[in-house]
This record gives C-alpha cells, sequence and structure tokens, in this order.
C-alpha cells in the first residue's frame, strides 16, 4: 500500500528524517509517537510532498510518487489532516467538505454521518467553529477527497479531555469500520497507543522502534527509555 | 444522515444559488437611472463599462486573490481588437465585435496567465505591471495597426440589431452596456457559487491546503485569470465601439490603478463591491473634475484613505456594519 524506502528528507538543505523506512498494508493503522521535534510532522509533511526529498523512494498502491506534486499525491489516494486543522475561514462547514469532494464512497451525507456535530453546523462558517469541530471538519474534508491512506497530524492538540475522548472514538471508528490506512501521529502516547495496535517510534529522524503497541503500553520503562514519558 | 439533516442539506444548496430579493435593487436603479437622469446617460454607460471591467477584477482579486497592477492590459486589447475589427478588417457588428474583443483579451490572458501565475506576492505584482505595459509598447509600436500615440480612428458600428445606433444622448449605449453588464454578472454569479468558486476562495485563504486536497491550483488560477481577462476585454471592446476611438490610454498604468482604487472603494470578493465602487468612483471622478480639473484626483485619493482606513471592507462593508446594528438596535 504505502511504502517509504531509505527515505531522507527535510526542509531546503536541512535533512530531518534520515534513511527511513517503512511499510504499511492496506487498512492497516500506524500510530507514530516520539519526543518533539523527532520528524514525526517531516514524516507526514515528506509522504505528502510538502518537503524536499534528498533521497530514497516513497510508493503508493506501487506507483512510486517520489517526484509527484502535492495535488498529485493527494489525487493518487493520499489524505492529509494537517496539525494546524487549517480551516478556510469564510467558508461554511458545508462548502469546506464540498471543495474537497472526489468521487469515491466518502460523501457528504457520510461525513455527516460519522460526524454528526457537523450537521447542525452546516451553514456556518470555518472560524465560527470550536476546536474540537475544527478538528472533526479537518478530518471529514480529507474523507471526502476519497483517499486510501489517511494521514492525521497530532489531531488531539489543544483540544479539551473531553472533544479527545470523542475524537478518539469516531478515529476508532474509522479505524475498524472503513478499511482505511491510517497514519496517526500524535503527542498523547496513550491514545496512540489506544488507536493502532502497530507503533512506531520515532527518535532523531529515523525509527527506533517498529512494533506492537501493546508491548509499550505493557512496558512503561520501555516506552519511558523510547520517549521519555512514562505511560502509566 | 436523519431526513431533517438533508432537507437542511437541500435547502441550504438552495439558498446559496438563490437570487436574493436585495439583489434587485442595483438592477432597479439601473433602469430609475434611465427615467430620472436622462441627460446622463453618456456618464451611465461610463459607469456601466467601469462595473464590467471592475467586476472582472473582482473575480481574481476578490475571489481567488491574486493581486495584480497590470489589469488594463486585457481591458485595453478587448478594446484595440474591438477597434480593429472595424477599423482594418471592415467587420463593424458590435455584439460580434465584442465577441472577439473577449475572445482576443481571452487569448491573451491565458498566456499570460500560465506565466505569470506560476509566481506570488511582490513578484507576481511587477509581472502584471510589466505585461501591461509590454502591451502598451507594443501597442505603441505597431502604430500601422493601432494609430499609435495618436490614436485608433476609422472606427464604424453598426446599429445594435440593425435597430439601435449610437446616439447623441447615449440612450441606446445605456441599455446595451446594461444587457452586456447584466450577463457578465450572470456568468460571474455563477462561477462565484460554483464549486469552482469556492476553489478559488480556498486558493486566496489558503493554497498549500488546496495543493493538499487535490485541487490543480494552477490550472485554475489560469481558468479565472482568463475568464476575467476575457470579460475586461468585451468592458475594453464596449468602450471603443461607445467612443469610436482607441488611444494607449486603454493600456494605462493610471487605468490599472484606478480599477483597484474601484474594487476597494466597494468592497472586495463581494460582487456588488464593483457596482458600488465604480460608481463612486467614476461619478466622484466626473464631479471633482468639473470643480478642479487638475486637483480632482485628490478627492478620490482622500476618499480611497478614508475608506481603507476607517471602513473595512469597504462602502459595503460599511453598510453591513449600520443594518446589522440598526437590525440589532430595532430587536
Amino acid at each position: 500500500m504505502l511504502t517509504l524506502q531509505n527515505v531522507s528528507a527535510g526542509y531546503g538543505e536541512t535533512v530531518v528524517l534520515e534513511s527511513l523506512n517503512l511499510e504499511l498494508a492496506t487498512g492497516e493503522s500506524l500510530s507514530v509517537i516520539g519526543r518533539n521535534g523527532v520528524g514525526k510532522s517531516t514524516l507526514l509533511a515528506t509522504i505528502m510532498g510538502h518537503t524536499e526529498l534528498h533521497g530514497g523512494a516513497i510508493a503508493l498502491n506501487g506507483q512510486d510518487i517520489s517526484s509527484a506534486s502535492i495535488h498529485h499525491r493527494a489525487r493518487a489516494g493520499l489524505g492529509y489532516v494537517p496539525q494546524e486543522r487549517e480551516i478556510f475561514p469564510s467558508l461554511t462547514v458545508r462548502e469546506n467538505l464540498e471543495i474537497a469532494a472526489r468521487p469515491g464512497p466518502w460523501t457528504m451525507d457520510r461525513v455527516m454521518e460519522r460526524f454528526p456535530q457537523l450537521v447542525e453546523r452546516q451553514s456556518n462558517q470555518g472560524n465560527q467553529l470550536s476546536g474540537g469541530e475544527q478538528q472533526m471538519l479537518s478530518i471529514g474534508r480529507a474523507l471526502m477527497g476519497n483517499p486510501s491512506v489517511l494521514l492525521m497530524d497530532e489531531p488531539s492538540e489543544g483540544l479539551a479531555p473531553v472533544i479527545v475522548e470523542e475524537l478518539q472514538k469516531a478515529l476508532s471508528a474509522l479505524r475498524d469500520a472503513e478499511g482505511l490506512t491510517i497514519i496517526l501521529v500524535e503527542q498523547n502516547a496513550h491514545l496512540a497507543l489506544d488507536f493502532s495496535p502497530r507503533c512506531v517510534v520515532m527518535d532523531r529522524g529515523t525509527v527506533t522502534f517498529d512494533g506492537a503497541s501493546e508491548e509499550l503500553k505493557t512496558d512503561a520503562a520501555k516506552l519511558d527509555q523510547l520517549i521519555g514519558v512514562s505511560a502509566s | 444522515m436523519t431526513d431533517t439533516a438533508a432537507a437542511n442539506a437541500v435547502d441550504y444548496l438552495l439558498k446559496r444559488h438563490r437570487f436574493r430579493p436585495s439583489e434587485a435593487l442595483p438592477w432597479v436603479l439601473a433602469v430609475a437611472a434611465f427615467f430620472v437622469f436622462p441627460d446622463y446617460m453618456a456618464l451611465g454607460t461610463q459607469v456601466l463599462i467601469a462595473i464590467i471591467f471592475a467586476l472582472s477584477l473582482d473575480l481574481i482579486l476578490g475571489y481567488a486573490g491574486i493581486v495584480t497592477l497590470g489589469h488594463a492590459a486585457y481591458f485595453g486589447v478587448g478594446a484595440y481588437a474591438a477597434g480593429m475589427l472595424s477599423a482594418h478588417g471592415g467587420w463593424n457588428e458590435p455584439l460580434t465585435g465584442l465577441v472577439f474583443a473577449g475572445a482576443c483579451a481571452a487569448i491573451v490572458g491565458f498566456l499570460s496567465g500560465w506565466v505569470l501565475l506560476r509566481y506570488h506576492g511582490l513578484t507576481l505584482l511587477m509581472l502584471t505591471l510589466a505585461v501591461a505595459i509590454l502591451m502598451q509598447e507594443m501597442a505603441n509600436a505597431a502604430e500601422i495597426w493601432t494609430g499609435g500615440f495618436d490614436g485608433l480612428t476609422g472606427i464604424t458600428i453598426d446599429p445594435i440589431l440593425g435597430m439601435f445606433d449610437n446616439d447623441l444622448w447615449g440612450h441606446h449605449y445605456y441599455w446595451y452596456s446594461l444587457a452586456v453588464l447584466a450577463l457578465m454578472f450572470y456568468v460571474t454569479r455563477r462561477i462565484v457559487y460554483s464549486p469552482f468558486g469556492q476553489a478559488l476562495v480556498g486558493i486566496r485563504e489558503n493554497v498549500g491546503r488546496m495543493h493538499a486536497i487535490g485541487s490543480p491550483v494552477h490550472r485554475r488560477l489560469v481558468t479565472v485569470y482568463t475568464i476575467s481577462a476575457a470579460m475586461a476585454g468585451v468592458a475594453g471592446g464596449l468602450f471603443a465601439q461607445l467612443n469610436a476611438f482607441v488611444t494607449l490610454d486603454v493600456l494605462d498604468f493610471a487605468r490599472s490603478g484606478a480599477v483597484m482604487i474601484m474594487i476597494i472603494l466597494g468592497g472586495t470578493g463581494r460582487l456588488y463591491g464593483a457596482f458600488v465602487g465604480a460608481t463612486v468612483f467614476t461619478i466622484l471622478e466626473d464631479e471633482l473634475a468639473k470643480i478642479s480639473p487638475e486637483f480632482w484626483e485628490f478627492g478620490v485619493g482622500l476618499v480611497l484613505v478614508l475608506t481603507v482606513m476607517f471602513v473595512q471592507g469597504g462602502l459595503l462593508g460599511l453598510w453591513d456594519k449600520v443594518s446589522s446594528r440598526w437590525i440589532k438596535r430595532s430587536a
């Protein structure tokens, strides 16, 4: 489905990811955790084509997309939920969704069904939404493009605990019911490890752990050693 | 999705495209102006042409966020195309002349837009200015076709639909220009409320995000730029047919600046901002020039400065503020 082979990438001359290898199967979900500044967001940005690829190759569904432009990658099946949400402020909720619509199983009705909070707010402008609603909208907008791989960059950031709980439920439903391939980058280790059975830990631009989330959930010392934060 | 939600969605879509009663106001005023000020129809026609030109700029500036200082290039191409078609081609039918003017401007808009719109910010601003200057220099150099500095003469336009000639009082051309404006407005309104129009707003607000959701940004920008150029060309064509004379002024930087001022005065990205801005600007220009032929620009400049400093969103923004306060108070 999605393969990264010896990927080195960064911003301009600065290299952030170094010889990174990663492989995801269709329908698989993956959580990416790590300390601040280790390259988690850069990983998603690189898959999406926002950074400069210094070496290696990225393939989606067997097709090399290493040199494809951002909008071609999106059309090839990548959906991206950015950390800052980046809702179009002067468009309504419905327009924010419509703007990204591409043919496929994800329609306006299905997105509204998955995120019922958006139904009542569909005529509101993007800048009139709460942080949680904006996050739902950002995910919904990515789904409207009918991606085969969904990349989510710290969706829980800045949200109240009760909203994070709601978000967690929505993400789990996406993972279980829709058969999407999902990469979730998260600072919140609990959320990340609960979300996906497979987990990747990054440090200094490379993968230092790729294995079962359960292993880290039950071994607080190892998690602490890997990311410096106890899971207990 | 529940039945209520589905019904809401349908209602929402219908509402978005629906012609609101308040939208009839400018058209009623335009028709009323003909009967109330029959002696000012020449000025009225100039206002209508300015609205078409301003509307074309609003489409790219207000909706797609393309800032340009060279929009007169397309107005000028349209004016010269319509003029030369008559003066050198001997084709004097006005409606096809306008189509020709729009098509020529669209071609120039497409070719220049394809290159220009790969850039943004100050580079784009300077390149748009350069295109207008280049067009003006080309028109000056091609004297044998354009009349150069002396202007293009010999334009003879047949009566509109074979019946309505360019009368001394400008009555026929007022209706002609109003009909063309209505058509241009209809096209613009359809574009603005279409998914393509939403994509333009998305590009204006966050171009990076539009790339990431799979939108072919450059293609969309070139498309809207070409449409806008065609509209500006139609405005230029009307201008040439009305005056039966075209000079290098049609490509001048002052014209690009004036249309920008019109849009800022009226309010960008609001459709009717072009109506308000172009009307206020043209009437101010006319009235202030009567008071002081040398310093009329000072008055226009002052109004612009006051608008920019104190009224966010132009004069229509002011209207929104006042009306919403009034509604709040009466509630």
